[in-house]
């Protein structure tokens, strides 16, 4: 990006909360199925149907807040957002607008270096999502043109909540992380599956670049149909590239809502301000204004699980992991969770981190089966870690047993015991290996002797091997030198 | 028959749900020509629930309302039939579900004969907005039922129904209760589930019942009333009975009277009228008191923005899309104007137009959340005025039935709930009680008045006891008009 700019960004996502039910009725909350079967009077605007909140949405808008350090105000309502629209079936929506659930707060975020950052939310509310129209005739799905449209219902009424953000990030990258973090967020409080490609998490941009060291906003525009996070950032850098390009031109930026063109790369206009809607927001009067008791805020707070951002401070900070390990465990949050357990129990984070992400990770992979739900429980992996920490066993070792683990053989301890795998720093017996070893290599005890030092790894592997890799390798090695220049 | 003699002699044996219902279908028959009260008659349904009824009944179970027949406002939904709103806009649309009110009074044995006509959307205080149909007063066919639960009223007073199902949203079943020498009973706002009605005004709308008498009134009331989970509205608070509240005399309470309502604007016959329905409350035992609500005169300016506010908001889904009416356009924009323009009528458009001036971006402080806080001073009078009483007496509307389009502008329209609409505003039970019989300035019969009184928030009991005192010590309720009326029963 050209220095002498710099980019704001805020971005507006909405999210599908994952409820048992709809926001206002009793439909259940769930993704696809045959159009229009879960449906009611209520969710299809019916004449004469009325909506009843579901708690628990209210209940997961307010955990969200408490997550991200958000105020939650002591009294909240709905109002009714104003416009025609055909797959919105009262031609109004239930949403907040002066008086939303969640007031300020911060998403933390981390960029693939490791470094921290952090950006302030506006609010977060709650609202209901809308059905979904499916335009047909045009041949390319899009409405201009189209015969007719189809009207699915099923998602109309799924409760929806909308995060909006301070236009406080920079570039690109920061806006993907702090998504990316915000993701992360609201998996680990189990609100929402996340999908973008189910439509459970959609964002918005807006965009605007002044010059950099000035404090003024510039024009903004609004970036829609971002299908990814990889969009996200395509669509965001080639805004702030376009923007720059005008005003570099010395033309202006014209305040207007594109939609981003995955296929060129590049955003179109959409419409402009002057078309912007009146919402005509008011108080929906078929619903009481939401009391939020303290104690339950309380109650809830005290209730919220390890938050991403906590995670990855602790394993990059406390435990030394590096960016992608911590990454890597933290966006596995079963796995995550399992780590920390090891962790608790062995007190050596590196190695729990090696092995989890290593050899459990790849048998995970291999059979399908998560870890945290294998038959390697967290205490048999400790024991394994303190097994190679007091070398009665050598790593070569450890991950063998680990395979046998998996399969269920049971705690390290008792196979070792059972099949005498433990590693042998006994040195007379390690001797017999070596003066076997020696024995047998006559050839390449000569080149050693002549000057080819390199061909001691291969007589130390001979040990190993005849010690079936019970042998200390420290050891091994240093008897077989010991022994080679006696 | 009243609705309880009705419940009583089906729940004895000595008459068949049946029978009733035949009799009533007969009746309906023979005045329906004249009356026009019902929009969709309902005769088979009727039967088969009379059946059902008659069924329950020899199995042994007990039913508060058995074999009463009952007129169901059109804008309340019923499961499979037809339900108009009065609108052509609805015209032909089929109820899927049914209203919570009107599902509570068919499980206790009522029989719904049929769906009564109304104003369009329940906007009007004559009946003369719906567009599907006319409903004349069975007491002076020249006459207006009143509004806009007009055909309820019409169908109970002609004794097409025992009980009529109402919506009150400024007045809209006192009135009609008042024009057709009914008692006509809005409960506190939130008492009976609004899930079912068709929203005109949501923060308004409240159902209740039109009957020949205040102890149906109470019947119908103590079924209707309660907790209902489907609307978030409806409180959640035990509901005293208050058919065991009926009481004969008013002894110990204090009635305020209402210094700005002076009944002398409303002519010489009507104050008349009003000062003898004072007196008898005071002869029953009643302290007569004067109270003030001095912001009572801003109901109607408060009122005609929240009301269209909120209905502008409620009629967007009648947009062609889903249901009902729909005009084809060259696009959904084009589809969605056709609908409207040919679906509503011009009540309507003139509500929703205001309304959405209201709610506009920069008109919205200074008429939408004026009109709020107006509001609640409205309230706060009422309570200052029930600190020095315990209920209020005051006209039900602002003159007796009047001819067809004697009142074609509309603001001569919105003036006949001037003594209804603050109570709405405040949401405070209210019902109007036949109080005598009055010929109108150049009318030729007697047509009767009533009395509104009102009590404070959830003060059913004490309302339906103290009326029920006043009805018995008057007996207008029972009584015909002293000439012959244009159809009897």
């Amino acid at each position: 990006m050209n220095p002498a700019y710099e980019a704001v960004i805020g971005i507006e996502c909405h999210v599908e909360l994952k409820t048992a039910t709809k926001m206002f009725c009793g439909c259940r909350n769930e993704f696809g199925g045959e159009p229009n079967t879960k449906t009611c009077p209520v969710c299809l605007g019916m004449p004469g149907a009325l909506p009843v909140p579901n708690a628990k949405a209210i209940e997961q808008i307010v955990r969200t807040g408490l997550a991200f350090d958000a105020e939650i105000p002591a009294f909240s309502k709905f109002d009714r957002k104003n416009y025609f629209y055909p797959d919105m079936p009262k031609d109004y929506q239930i949403s907040q607008y002066d008086m939303p659930l969640t007031v300020g707060g911060v998403v933390k975020y981390w960029l693939e270096d490791g470094t921290m950052k952090q950006c302030r939310l506006t609010r977060v509310h709650l609202e209901e999502d809308t059905g979904k129209s499916t335009h047909a005739g045009s041949g390319d799905g899009r409405i201009a043109g189209s015969a007719y449209s189809l009207l699915d219902f099923n998602r109309a009424g799924v409760p929806l909540m909308e995060c909006v953000s301070e236009p406080e990030l920079h570039s690109a990258r920061d806006a993907v992380a702090y998504l990316e973090s915000l993701r992360r967020t609201l998996l680990a409080l189990e609100v929402s599956d996340v999908k973008m490609e189910e439509g459970s998490l959609r964002c918005d941009a807006n965009v605007s670049v002044r010059l950099a060291g000035t404090t003024q906003l510039g024009t903004k525009s609004e970036i829609k149909n971002m299908n990814s996070f990889r969009s996200v950032e395509r669509a965001i850098a080639s805004e702030i590239a376009r923007q720059i390009e005008i005003l570099d031109s010395g033309g202006r930026v014209v305040q207007e809502t594109r939609g981003w063109d995955e296929l060129h790369g590049v955003t179109h206009p959409m419409r402009s301000k002057e078309e912007a809607h009146d919402y005509r927001y008011f108080p929906d009067p078929d619903l009481t204004p939401i009391a939020v008791a303290r104690n339950d805020v309380e109650r809830l707070k005290s209730e919220l699980p390890t938050l991403p951002w906590q995670r990855f401070e602790r394993y990059t900070g406390e435990y030394g992991l590096g960016v992608n390990a911590a990454t890597q465990l933290i966006d596995n949050l079963s796995l995550a969770r399992y780590f920390d357990a090891v962790v608790v129990r062995s007190g050596n984070p590196q190695q729990s981190s090696n092995f989890v992400l290593g050899e459990l990770s790849r048998l995970a992979n291999e059979t399908g089966v998560d870890v945290a739900n294998s038959k390697v429980t967290v205490e048999d992996l400790a024991q394994l870690i303190s097994l190679v920490e007091s070398k009665r066993i050598n790593s070569k070792i450890a991950k063998e047993l680990l395979g046998r683990m998996w399969e269920g053989a049971g705690s390290p301890s008792d196979i070792v015991e059972r099949e005498g795998l433990a590693q042998t720093s006994d040195p007379s017996a390690i001797e017999g290996f070596v003066d076997e070893v020696l024995a047998a290599n006559e050839k390449v005890v000569a080149d050693y002797k002549a000057g080819k030092l390199n061909v001691l790894g291969f007589l130390v592997g001979q040990v190993m091997k005849a010690s079936r890799g019970k042998a200390d390798p420290a050891l091994a090695n240093e008897l077989v030198k010991k022994k080679l220049s006696s | 028959m009243t609705a309880a003699e009705i419940a009583r002699d089906v729940s004895a044996g000595r008459i068949s749900a049946a029978e009733i219902t035949a009799s009533t279908l007969a009746q309906v028959d023979a005045v329906e020509g004249d009356v026009g009260a019902y929009l969709t008659a309902l005769n088979d349904l009727a039967r088969a629930y009379a059946t059902r009824v008659d069924e329950r009944i020899s199995a042994g179970e007990r039913l508060a309302l058995a074999g009463v027949p009952i007129a169901v406002k059109d804008n309340m939904c019923l499961e499979g039939t037809r339900t108009t709103c009065g609108s052509k806009i609805l015209e032909h649309w089929i109820a899927p579900y049914s209203a919570t009110a009107v599902a509570r009074l068919i499980q206790a044995g009522a029989i719904p004969i049929g769906k009564a006509n109304c104003d369009e959307f329940a906007m009007g205080s004559s009946c003369e907005n719906s567009a599907l149909g006319v409903t004349r007063n069975p007491y002076d066919l020249s006459r207006v039922p009143g509004g806009s639960s007009g055909g309820s009223a019409a169908a109970v007073a002609a004794s097409e129904a025992a009980i009529g199902l109402g919506s009150d949203t400024g007045g809209s079943i006192r009135e009609p209760a008042a024009f057709c020498n009914l008692v006509g009973f809005k409960p506190t706002y939130g008492r009976i589930s609004r899930y079912g009605l068709i929203a005109f005004a949501s923060s308004l709308d409240q159902i209740g019942p039109l009957t020949r008498t205040v102890e149906d009134a109470a019947l119908a009331y103590d079924l209707m009333a309660g907790y209902d989970p489907m609307d978030a509205t409806s409180l959640n608070r035990p509901v005293g009975r208050t058919a065991d509240s009926l009481r004969s005399d008013l002894t110990g309470l204090r009635v305020g009277l209402v210094r700005e309502f002076d009944t002398k604007v409303l002519g010489e016959r009507s104050d008349a009228l009003y000062r003898e329905a004072y007196r008898e409350l005071e002869r029953l035992g009643a302290e007569l008191v004067e109270v003030s609500l001095p912001t009572a005169d801003y109901g109607l300016a408060t009122y005609y923005l929240i009301a269209p506010a909120e209905c502008s908001s409620n009629l967007a889904r009648f947009d062609g899309v889903r249901y009902g009416l729909r005009v084809e356009g060259n696009d959904v924009a084009a589809m969605y104007d056709n609908t409207r323009a040919a679906g509503f009528g011009a009540e309507v458009k003139r509500r929703i137009l205001i309304g959405t001036y209201a709610l506009s971006s920069g008109y919205y402080d200074a008429y939408y959340v004026r009109a709020q806080k107006a509001r609640t001073l409205i309230g706060r009078d009422f309570a200052r005025a029930f600190a020095q009483c315990d209920l209020i007496a005051c006209p039900a509307a602002s003159c007796p039935a009047f001819e067809f389009n004697a009142k074609s502008d509309p603001y001569s329209m919105y003036l006949m709930d001037y003594y209804t609409i603050p109570m709405s505003l405040a949401g405070v039970p209210a019902l109007s009680v036949p109080c005598g019989w009055t010929v109108p300035e150049g009318g030729r019969l007697p047509m009767p008045l009533g009395l509104q009184l009102c009590a404070p928030l959830f003060g059913e009991q004490l309302l339906l006891g103290a009326a029920h005192a006043y009805e018995r010590a008057t007996n207008h309720a029972s009584a015909h008009p002293p000439e012959t009326g244009a159809v009897r029963s």
